[in-house]
């Protein structure tokens, strides 16, 4: 098993321990209709995803917010399109329930206006990582009461999309700064922003810099590599982190090509389809997010990212778990506890827990 | 004389006649220009009466980086000042403050010679803390007003070399609603110094309405602000109707919206400059697709010589005049006799402007020799 991820949680498919020998069965169990059970009680209790947009003001993130979900997620005016920009970073979330097809997916959705906007942007990255925190923290104390609710509700972050300014050249210390900081608390999905003033060639070009940028600053944006499960995991993961930052292009207004509606922008010289892999690749964010990757970004927001933050804080107030009892937890402390890169603090963790079953 | 170069120009250096042919081609486009004025105000040059100096105009450009500043010089004037530029690594941009890179280019059309000087200022705006980052490029100016001083007020006046900022482009990043905080920054402190010319750069990630509604938005905060940018002078009652039908859409229009490019694509048939995306070619020169005609037209053709006088009579007088204020207050706090001409303090020449100095001299009193044998040899006659 790969030393570096947490315990499996609980709806994870692999047995509980690696030994258990395979059994043969000689007729049909019906052992599959689990999967049809699964599916009525999700069905019946919807599906949860939270996703917080960060980028300079005018790089189309309410936009692209509601071309993803196909809705209008800001019901009144888009914040910060004709109003003045915020002197500070102020966070501003709203709660959706989407429906599709029977399933419900309750959809919160953080924006961040202001966020790199003034003149001195130092530590401009502090109200977000605030935010995150106080999430995990929240889900933290609703976790360690003796009774808790069956169903804790999560406004943990699972994904956080990062809108990087089309420059063309490479990413700014701004980017930097906020990237290597996000990156060990919660899974980020950097993408190129209005990618429309960008020929194919600025395109591949700005990405593969951003790429070598990612990796000399040892950068993990999601899909993680260490995370990979397996060959499978690894192969697809490879195609998507190839890809990555994808280069995107929002739209919420409908035109007529060659007798299709689509969703796209009307300048002088074209529509830019934004729904057309060859003119952006916002196809290929969407099925990350929502198609193919939605359960595997809360998996590992739970399994890591939330594990990493609850262990700090069991590390800050010096009592550690033993066996089933609840925890006495110190008060919150000032301030973020700053959580190293996610291998580190498995390692440790692991180490922890090994000392305490030396200790019984 | 250009400091600073970091790289190494495949243009001539001035003097050099045949050295740039590229430079020299086509500064007209394919197109007959709507107005027959092309350096419409060169003959009324009151240069011309001193030296036959060439006109010089020099412009800044101010803007973050990836812009497209530099495209938008090479279209604006056909040359390739920036072939040899390295473009700095994020690590790199991490420790960079803002530079002041100088290209000096010989452009001539028709027997007509135009000695542009572009500066450039990478790294504005790029650091995490950008306060005050615009000082260097004030301190840039007020440099060159300096120096025009000295020359001014000292004994050799038949060579002054002007090498003041005529006019500033600065652009402005589309994807903001508006103004930012570090553009207004900019403006205010630049205001009073030099013409400022906002543009919209990249406009070709903008659709009609969107361009529309920034320019207005742009305009109002100009006014909210108190920012002077460069006004376009009203024109003469006896120019020509068509005069005054560019003039007012040239007003109506600003700030431009503009697209830059370097490749040549086929749009139509034709050869274009323009940029070649998958849903369409956005071509250069074309008027629907942005404003690029009109400020290059506002730049070279119609505006050149205007921004050049409002440089030497309202932002160089104003410069003077709060220098001399200040020499004289420091003057009277010493409790020295005022003199009349203010005499600034001469700076300790560097090497280089010495061996200039050297040259220059040199080369003048060769000439008067010659002239003295040429009066000799006509009294001989």
């Amino acid at each position: 098993m790969d030393p570096l991820r947490q315990s499996p949680s609980p709806c994870s498919s692999r047995p509980s321990s690696p030994k258990t020998p395979p059994c043969e069965i000689h007729g049909y169990v019906g052992i599959e209709d689990v999967l049809d059970q699964v599916k009525i009680k999700a069905m019946k209790m919807g599906f949860e995803f939270n996703i917080m947009v960060v980028g300079q003001s005018g790089l189309g993130k309410s936009t692209m917010v509601s071309t993803l979900f196909k809705s209008k997620v800001w019901k009144c005016t888009l914040p910060g399109l004709g109003m003045p920009i915020p002197q500070t970073l102020q966070l501003k979330s709203v709660t959706h329930v989407i429906e599709e097809k029977g399933v419900k997916l309750k959809l919160t959705v953080t924006d961040t206006p202001g966020f790199g906007d003034q003149i001195n942007n130092d530590k401009c990255w502090d109200p977000i990582l605030g935010y995150i925190n106080e999430q995990y923290e929240r889900y933290l104390q609703e976790e360690i009461l003796i009774t808790r609710q069956r169903h804790i509700p999560d406004t943990r972050v699972h994904c956080c999309v990062y809108f990087v300014p089309p420059t063309g050249h490479c990413l700014r210390p701004l980017d930097i700064e906020l990237l290597q900081r996000l990156c060990r608390t919660v899974n980020v999905v950097p993408v190129i922003a209005r990618a429309d003033s960008l020929t194919l060639e600025e395109r591949e070009a700005f990405r593969r810099r951003i790429q070598h940028n990612l990796r000399t600053h040892c950068i993990e944006v999601y899909p993680q590599k260490c995370f990979d499960e397996d060959i499978n995991d690894r192969i697809l993961n490879s195609k998507i982190r190839d890809r990555i930052p994808f280069a995107v292009v929002g739209s919420d207004q409908e035109y007529l090509v060659n007798g299709r509606c689509v969703l796209g922008r009307k300048t002088k010289w074209g529509i830019i389809e934004v729904e057309n892999m060859a003119h952006c690749e916002f196809l290929l964010l969407r099925d990350l997010l929502i198609r193919s990757h939605l359960q595997d970004l809360k998996d590992i927001t739970h399994n890591v990212h939330y594990e990493n933050y609850r262990v700090c804080r069991l590390n800050e107030s010096h009592v550690l778990p033993r066996g089933p009892c609840w925890v006495n937890l110190a008060p919150t402390p000032p301030g973020p506890p700053v959580a190293p890169g996610p291998s580190k603090v498995c390692r440790q963790a692991r180490e922890d827990s090994d000392d305490d079953e030396d200790d019984y | 004389m250009s400091t600073g170069l970091r790289y190494k120009s495949k243009l001539a250096t001035p003097g050099e006649p045949g050295a740039c042919p590229r430079a020299r081609a086509r500064l007209c486009p394919r197109r007959p220009p709507a107005s027959h004025r092309v350096f419409p105000s060169l003959p009324r040059t009151p240069a011309r009466t001193r030296t036959p100096t060439r006109p010089r105009p020099r412009r800044g450009q101010a803007g973050e980086s990836g812009l497209g500043k530099s495209t938008l010089v090479h279209s604006l004037f056909l040359t390739d000042l920036y072939k040899d530029r390295k473009l700095l690594s994020a690590e790199e941009r991490i420790s960079q403050t803002v530079e002041i890179l100088k290209h000096t280019v010989d452009i001539e059309e028709k027997g007509v010679k135009l000695k542009l000087t572009i500066v450039d200022t990478p790294g504005f705006g790029d650091a995490v803390n950008n306060s005050e980052c615009w000082k260097p490029i004030t301190d840039y100016v007020d440099q060159q007003f300096e120096q025009y001083f000295r020359d001014e007020s000292g004994l050799n006046r038949k060579n002054i070399q002007d090498n003041r900022v005529h006019c500033c482009l600065y652009f402005i990043s589309p994807f903001g609603h508006g103004l930012r905080p570090v553009d207004v920054g900019f403006m205010k402190a630049l205001h009073e110094k030099v013409n400022i010319v906002p543009l919209i750069a990249k406009a070709d990630c903008l659709v009609p309405s969107e361009i529309r509604k920034l320019k207005e938005r742009i305009r109002e905060e100009i006014d909210k602000f108190g920012i002077h940018v460069y006004q376009f002078p009203e024109c003469d009652s006896d120019e020509d109707e068509d005069f005054k039908q560019q003039d007012r859409e040239l007003k109506e229009s600003a700030p431009f919206a503009v697209i830059g490019s370097n490749t040549v694509v086929e749009a139509k048939g034709q050869r274009v400059r323009g940029r070649l995306y998958p849903w369409g070619i956005v071509e250069v020169e074309n008027q629907a697709h942005c404003d690029f005609v009109k400020l290059r037209n506002m730049l070279i053709r119609t505006h050149m010589h205007d921004l050049k006088d409002v440089t030497c009579d309202v932002h160089y007088e104003n410069y003077r005049a709060h220098c001399i204020q200040q020499m004289t207050s420091k003057l009277t706090q010493d409790s020295r006799m005022e003199s009349p001409i203010p005499i600034l303090p001469l700076p300790t020449p560097d090497a280089e402007t010495e061996k200039l100095i050297r040259m220059k001299d040199e080369e003048l009193r060769r000439m008067q020799e010659m002239l003295q044998k040429m009066k000799q040899q006509m009294q001989d006659q």
